[in-house]
């Protein structure tokens, strides 16, 4: 059931043209910044080698650029999310859901594995872009997993939180706004708290990808993701069953 | 079905709803035989949308969790055991619940599969829906470039293609040409050979072709309980449809 939802999710988006303009328009984002990283690299290269332990390729090109996009993420993942279940809600074809044998959680899980696996195809061409520097130089590949690893991870708690606020609403545009309102705001108060033990620091996932942009997996970042996509999960779980309460 | 006594496959008890302070329905008891279509008459208004969203479960009445109501599909209770009781729900809402960017056939074959169907006999459902709901030409079209009539059916083939035990349709032959309304109406009466059917209506006309009860509702209670004909000579001679419904509906205001 998950899986059928997950399709039908995946279905209706690639059926859009919006979508398809959208894949393109960001394929030629991420080329652009990834042909700007590296130019900057090949300029300071000669001087990088005449340092004793000079950065390779992938710190210098390959982490901004991870970093960039989980920003970029940031803004682009509520536009995704907003249509979820607020515009079931609009078009009342959730009517069609809530009348068929499924439970809640297949309902919120299905929406969530939809959206994430378009969201990883989304970002498949960076990796792919990436590997191309194997044709001229060696590269960190424990780096590269553990930023995908990491993207990955990100993203989800980014969909999990768009899912429940899309669970809130009946108006899209509220939930994407929504969606960035909450995602900015934990990112901003992240990087506007000065202490090093700010609890800011904690509640927010970009705050948690820093660990994976360099190259360290810490259970306890993953941890945080699964837990932090979990609980919106729960909450939109429970949103849906009050939505049979309330009406 | 050849049982010599038709099961119940529809049994609701005291179903009550308010919203905020507003009490919509009052103490609401319905049943219904495999076999039986019935018609659920009132002005617009009267509670028939949201007493058919309890019966499928998209709304819950309250007091559910104090046992002080219950429905049962094919003696399974929707309040408990709500994804076994749905397998045996067909239900057509007010706004046929359409993807739009979807075609026909996705359409369809997604509705069938999420009422739990295999794929196999998912793809024999939908040549057989598609010929009932007369959709035969436009499998391939996109949902959202149909006309409304056709929209309408291809909403009334969501809730028919699992074969359902309860079929629940909320004013199914609006938008429709009178052709249309004719082919809907004979649909239904075939459909009410196998499975039971509920549809509220507005149109007088409809009840008398299709229904083989009628319940009129009236802020919420059910105000009249009887068959097509019993209410066309409701109160003397037959043949006064239209004024005895006027007139119930009048008197108990």
């Amino acid at each position: 059931m998950i899986r059928l939802l997950a399709l039908r999710e995946l279905r209706s988006l690639f059926a859009m043209p919006s979508t398809w303009f959208i894949l393109a328009a960001l394929q030629f984002i991420f080329a652009w910044f990834f042909l700007a990283r590296l130019e900057a690299f090949l300029e300071v290269q000669p001087q990088l080698a005449q340092l004793a332990n000079p950065p390779g390729v992938t710190i210098t090109v390959a982490a901004p650029m991870f970093n960039t996009i989980a920003l970029l993420l940031m803004m682009l993942v509520p536009m995704f999310t907003m249509r979820l279940i607020a515009e079931e809600r609009r078009n009342q074809t959730f009517a069609l859901l809530l009348s068929a044998p499924l439970s809640g959680a297949q309902l919120v899980l299905g929406k969530f594995f939809g959206l994430l696996i378009f969201l990883a195809v989304l970002i498949t061409g960076v990796p792919l872009m990436l590997y191309t520097l194997v044709l001229g130089t060696a590269i960190d590949h424990g780096l590269l997993l553990s930023n995908l690893l990491g993207l990955l991870l990100l993203t989800a708690s980014y969909v999990a939180v768009g899912l429940y606020i899309s669970a809130l609403t009946t108006q899209p545009v509220i939930a994407a706004i929504g969606a960035l309102a909450v995602l900015a705001g934990l990112w901003l108060a992240d990087i506007g708290a000065a202490a090093e033990n700010s609890p800011w620091h904690f509640v927010s996932p970009l705050y948690h990808f820093q660990n994976f942009n360099a190259g360290l997996l810490d259970s306890g970042d993953a941890a945080f993701f699964v837990l932090f996509s979990a609980v919106f999960l729960l909450l939109a779980i429970r949103r849906i069953h009050n939505n049979r309460i309330y009406g | 079905m050849s049982n010599a006594a038709p099961e119940t496959t529809l049994c609701a008890r005291h179903l009550t709803r308010r919203f905020g302070n507003r009490q919509v329905i009052h103490d609401l008891s319905l049943e219904l035989k495999r076999g039986e279509v019935l018609g659920l008459l009132g002005h617009n208004g009267a509670g028939k949308s949201t007493t058919l969203q309890m019966l499928t479960g998209c709304l819950l009445p309250n007091g559910a969790e104090k046992n002080e109501c219950s429905i049962e599909i094919c003696g399974i209770d929707l309040l408990r055991q709500p994804v076994l009781a749905k397998a045996h729900i067909g239900y057509l809402p007010e706004t046929p619940p359409l993807y739009r960017e979807l075609s026909v056939n996705d359409y369809l074959t997604f509705a069938a599969r999420l009422r739990g169907m295999q794929r196999g006999a998912a793809s024999a459902a939908l040549a057989q829906t598609r010929q009932r709901c007369g959709l035969e030409a436009v499998g391939k079209e996109i949902i959202g470039t149909l006309s409304k009539g056709y929209q309408q059916r291809v909403g009334i083939a969501q809730a028919i293609i699992h074969s359902p035990d309860v079929i629940v349709l909320d004013e199914p032959t609006i938008g429709l040409d009178p052709a249309q309304i004719r082919d809907i109406r004979n649909l239904i009466r075939e459909l009410g050979d196998c499975s039971s059917v509920i549809l509220s209506t507005h149109l007088l006309g409809e009840v008398e072709s299709v229904c083989d009860c009628v319940q009129i509702m009236q802020e919420g209670k059910l105000i009249y309980g009887g068959t097509p004909a019993t209410l066309a000579s409701y109160g003397g001679e037959p043949g006064h449809l239209e004024e005895n419904f006027i007139r119930l509906t009048e008197t108990q205001r």
